[in-house]
């Protein structure tokens, strides 16, 4: 009989988090009541210290239950607790402990936890650190974590049948019911789980969720600073306390975008890092915004304009946050979208939160409007605002271009709700409606970033612009001609010729310069006030990164064999793909390729295995060596060992040679996932200035799919010699073994081995095919067939007539062993890692500066603003 | 007129640009006849048709060929519509991992006389893998 305590104590502490979160949102709200931030405190105000007293400890009893959660949820997927559908869905025995860590956020529920789990970290330090913000701050968050808790509550409410959250503790037998085998055993437990997802068995995928959440949960604190600061008539206040809080949400919302981008181009064979694919549009959309309401957050820090874009821009950017939510899980991207997550049936809720968020904003917004300061005087053309005001308008644009076209599923399902049916689908070729766009904003975007910059000294009139960005321009004007004319007289190998593209790498040069001389400038003073800067020149070296890699991605896999496939397809246009046969050379642009067959993955061994040296056995994911294995040297397997590899992961070594000397493998990968059919990777080789991008583009047959000839047979003494395909082959001689790879033999046991040659056209194969009569088991005959998989023939020996010395050679032939390839080169793509790196140091920069401004407001007690009566 | 008032409207005439270029460049999904009748005036949108495979009464596949070693670059099969109106579809590269197991099939290009040419084909395979390996592993 299965114990379900843990499982119990698991839904209990959820139950407890909701009910403590919504205890602590109504706690916060009145002790914010009793002592709002707009009046003088009055010393010993009971109300408020009873209230806020016991709103933390509601708080705490929150985080208690949560972290209650987290440990009961982790131990069922330790402990292989498969009666949990949890643990069965989402891990299996052999998963290593730091997978199952992924296991945790592989699952909706999974993931809303982990959401909720950095809120309660996030709200602990929150608490920590304010002296006056904490209950009307906290009242705003507690509300919103009472939504997320209600998420995983997973219960059934009586008479109308309402189910609110989906339980990530429901027992596997309550989710799949109807199994017969209920019936006949009803406590039975599956041996093993379903495991993780192949594909995200990779270290990408053990930090990129959790940075992605923790991006997420983050940018709830400048907006519950916002929405209090409106509640409790701190117009302006809230933007200090706010601001590094906007920087930290977007620096680890970033990252974590560019994690998921980077796992997709080493994992996935889309081609790339980015694929307008609606969960990262959806998760892009916001994040832009985010980055516009820094800017006017800095440009009101520094001169008291844009206070009311500051307050819009904050508030849509959480409300589009909750609508990326919404879009990804409710499940009404559907075919749009390659990994949305399932319908758990929580569309309703969601959609209740994010109207009920927005109605609330909404409110607030108006009653508040009259209130916050605007600054009536026109922009000079020459002050930092102004421009900072373009740029803010143009991220905006960009992020609204975005939107529209990924939400277009919503469109049909909006139409189709008021009775109007309508079949939009996304654009045919999105990546082309997307940078058609985008590559305006992008302009915009990289020459804002260097004008913006020089109004550092608040007001510059026209001359001094003039000097301060002539030097940048010049040298970029100077250095873009360069690289234009190296393309066209072949010094460079990409030739940039579009008018777009000329234009974003002028822009993203002339914002590299600029920035660097305002770095040169500002260092002199105070090295900390830096990060601006910093972040800039890393956006312009993204822009130009991306610029070449997706700009001038090159599909370089185009047959050039001057061998036609077919007479009839001569104008094959997009013949973007190779076959290469086993050990016959195919040049391919300025490489010799050449494919060595595929490979098996060992744990324990550091290469690749030879998988013509193993034996398969029955139980999946063991083998047997046909032959020792060397690794630098070092004796790793003998003869005939068993050994662990990875079954699902096959490699195919292809040997690239340029220009006759330099060589290189790749090992480009098939797996055999088990949740998601036949996957391919690529292996990606790097150089300084492009990657090259090899991935498979059709599976491989399979080894039982395969179609033999029917055989031919051929009687032959030793020495004979014979003709098969062509070829001539020789039999050499026969030999008696005492040994067989995966076949156990007695003292009594005759084996023979057959030794074969085959004189190919550029080397000689060696063939052995055993024969084998099991005495001890009353005379049955085993056969060991050789294949050689150059030449696509099957050789057994197939009887023996001791009298006449003759030998039956039984021979097959098949196709020959092929892979198809796709290779694809990707300039210049080091730029775009190398500019996320500075624009991730530029913005901590950023962050510390902004929490130190805070820090010291907080210290004097100037926080907040009194109203004065 | 002020600045501020040229870039507002700047700024809404791109917003409205960004919404006629949404509707300019949606795709729709079309049965065949709808994308025979779009060919024939001339309209060489791109649509999406939604369909399944053609398949024999013994459940294998009909009409599918893939030859890498003649040409790697061409895949054809024939796609059924959900108005069970057949057609050859072409599609210039190769044929996709597991395109043999899916229930569903979105091809995304035109028509062109009788056949379909694809630049894209989306597969809905079957998610329920897990609970028939249980059922299995149950009995």
């Amino acid at each position: 009989m299965s114990n379900f305590a843990i499982g119990d104590f698991g839904h209990l502490c959820i139950i407890l988090s909701f009910v403590s979160a919504l205890i602590a949102t109504i706690a916060y709200y009145k002790a914010s009541q009793a002592s709002p931030l707009y009046l003088e405190k009055k010393e010993h105000n009971k109300e408020f210290i009873s209230w806020n007293w016991f709103a933390r400890i509601s708080f705490f009893i929150h985080a208690l239950s949560v972290f209650g959660i987290v440990f009961s949820l982790f131990s069922i997927i330790y402990g292989h607790r498969y009666e949990y559908h949890y643990a069965w869905s989402h891990s299996s025995n052999s998963l290593p402990w730091y997978y199952m860590i992924s296991c945790f956020w592989e699952g909706q529920e999974g993931s809303f936890l982990l959401w909720i789990f950095w809120h309660v970290l996030l709200g602990l330090v929150l608490i920590k650190v304010n002296k006056t913000w904490e209950s009307p701050l906290m009242a705003v968050f507690c509300l919103v974590q009472t939504f997320l808790a209600s998420m995983i509550i997973g219960v059934v409410i009586p008479l109308i049948e309402f189910k609110i959250g989906s339980s990530p503790f429901i027992l596997l037998k309550d989710y799949l019911g109807d199994l017969p085998v209920y019936n006949v055993n009803p406590s039975f437990i599956p041996a093993d789980g379903n495991g993780l997802n192949p594909l995200l068995q990779n270290y990408w995928m053990v930090i990129h969720p959790p940075t992605l959440f923790l991006g997420f949960a983050a940018t709830i604190v400048p907006f519950a600073y916002l929405i209090a600061g409106l509640w409790q008539k701190q117009y302006k206040e809230w933007v200090r306390p706010a601001l590094p809080w906007a920087l930290f949400a977007a620096i680890v919302l970033g990252t974590g975008i560019l994690m998921g981008g980077y796992w997709a181009y080493e994992t996935l064979n889309f081609g790339g890092y980015w694929n307008w694919d609606p969960v990262e549009n959806a998760v892009f959309v916001p994040w832009l915004v985010l980055i516009a309401s820094i800017h006017t957050m800095i440009s009101y820090r520094n001169s008291n304009s844009a206070l009311v874009a500051s307050v819009v821009l904050v508030s849509v950017m959480y409300l589009l946050l909750l609508y990326s939510t919404f879009l990804t899980r409710s499940g009404i991207l559907g075919e749009s979208s390659v990994h949305s997550f399932t319908d758990l049936g929580l569309s309703g809720q969601l959609l209740v939160w994010l109207i009920t968020i927005a109605v609330l904003v909404l409110i607030l917004f108006v009653v508040s409007l009259k209130y916050i300061p605007t600054t009536e005087k026109e922009e000079s053309v020459y002050s930092r605002q102004f421009w900072i005001f373009i740029g803010v308008a143009v991220l905006c644009l960009a992020a609204f271009q975005v939107l529209v076209t990924t939400s277009i599923p919503v469109y049909n399902a909006l139409l189709g709700s008021v009775g109007i049916e309508s079949k939009f689908a996304p654009p045919a070729d999105q990546e082309l409606h997307y940078s058609s766009w985008q590559i305006w904003f992008a302009i915009g975007i990289a020459f804002l970033s260097g004008v913006g910059q020089f109004f550092w000294w608040q007001k510059v009139d026209s001359k001094k612009l003039w000097n301060a960005i002539s030097i940048p321009l010049i040298l970029a004007l100077l250095i873009t001609s360069i690289i234009l004319v190296s393309g066209q007289i072949k010094w460079l190998e990409v030739k940039i010729d579009k008018v777009s593209y000329i234009l974003l790498l002028l822009a993203s040069i002339f914002s590299l310069f600029s920035n660097l001389s305002i770095f040169f400038n500002v260092i002199k003073n105070n090295y900390r006030l830096t990060g601006g800067a910093i972040a800039h020149m890393g956006v312009a070296l993204m822009l130009i990164g991306i610029l070449y890699s997706s700009g001038y991605s090159k599909t370089i896999s185009i047959n050039t064999s001057g061998l036609l496939y077919s007479k009839q397809l001569s104008n094959d246009e997009n013949a973007e793909n190779i076959l290469l046969f086993r050990n016959d050379p195919q040049r391919m642009d300025e490489f010799s390729l050449r494919y060595k067959g595929p490979r098996m993955e060992a744990k324990g061994f550091p290469g690749f295995l030879d998988k013509d040296f193993l034996v398969q056995l029955e139980e999946p994911g063991k083998m047997v060596t046909r032959k020792e294995v060397v690794y630098d040297g070092k004796v790793f397997y003998k003869k005939g060992d068993t050994i662990n590899v990875s079954p699902e992961n096959t490699f195919y070594e292809v040997e690239y040679t340029k220009s006759g000397k330099d060589t290189f493998n790749l090992f480009p990968r098939l797996q055999k996932n088990k949740k998601m059919g036949s996957v391919v990777s690529p292996d990606i080789k790097r150089f300084a200035g492009r990657d090259l991008y090899s991935h498979l583009s059709m599976v491989p047959v399979e080894e039982e799919e395969r179609e033999w000839s029917k055989p031919e047979e051929f009687f032959v003494k030793q020495g004979d010699t014979i003709f098969i395909n062509d070829f001539v082959t020789i039999l050499d001689e026969m030999e008696r073994i005492t040994s067989l790879p995966a076949i156990k033999l007695e003292p009594t046991d005759i084996a023979i081995r057959a030794h074969i040659r085959i004189l190919g056209k550029e080397k000689t194969y060696r063939l052995h095919p055993i024969y084998v009569i099991k005495v001890s088991e009353g005379n049955v005959v085993g056969i060991v067939p050789e294949v050689n998989e150059d030449l696509g023939i099957s050789v057994s020996l197939t009887g023996i007539d001791p009298k006449t010395e003759t030998f039956t050679l039984q021979v097959s032939t098949s196709q020959k062993d092929y892979i198809i390839l796709k290779v694809i080169e990707k300039p210049m793509i080091n730029l775009l890692w190398i500019g996320t790196f500075l624009l991730i140091i530029g913005m901590t920069m950023a962050i510390v500066r902004r929490y130190q401004e805070f820090k010291l407001m907080r210290d004097k007690g100037m926080e907040i603003n009194l109203s004065k009566k | 007129m002020k600045t501020s008032h040229i870039i507002l409207i700047v700024i809404i005439a791109v917003a409205i640009g960004v919404i006629i270029s949404t509707t300019g460049d949606a795709s729709k999904y079309v049965s065949f006849k709808e994308a025979s009748e779009m060919s024939a005036k001339g309209d060489d949108d791109k649509v999406h048709v939604v369909g399944k495979l053609k398949k024999a009464s013994d459940g294998t596949i009909v009409g599918m060929f893939y030859n890498p070693v003649i040409n790697a670059n061409r895949f054809e099969f024939i796609l059924v519509d959900n108005n069970n109106e057949e057609h050859t579809v072409i599609y210039k590269n190769s044929k996709p991992q597991d395109f043999d197991k899916s229930e569903q099939v979105v091809i995304i290009g035109s028509m062109k006389e009788n056949l379909f040419l694809a630049d894209e084909i989306l597969m809905k395979c079957p998610s329920k893998y897990e609970e028939k390996n249980l059922k299995a592993e149950a009995l």
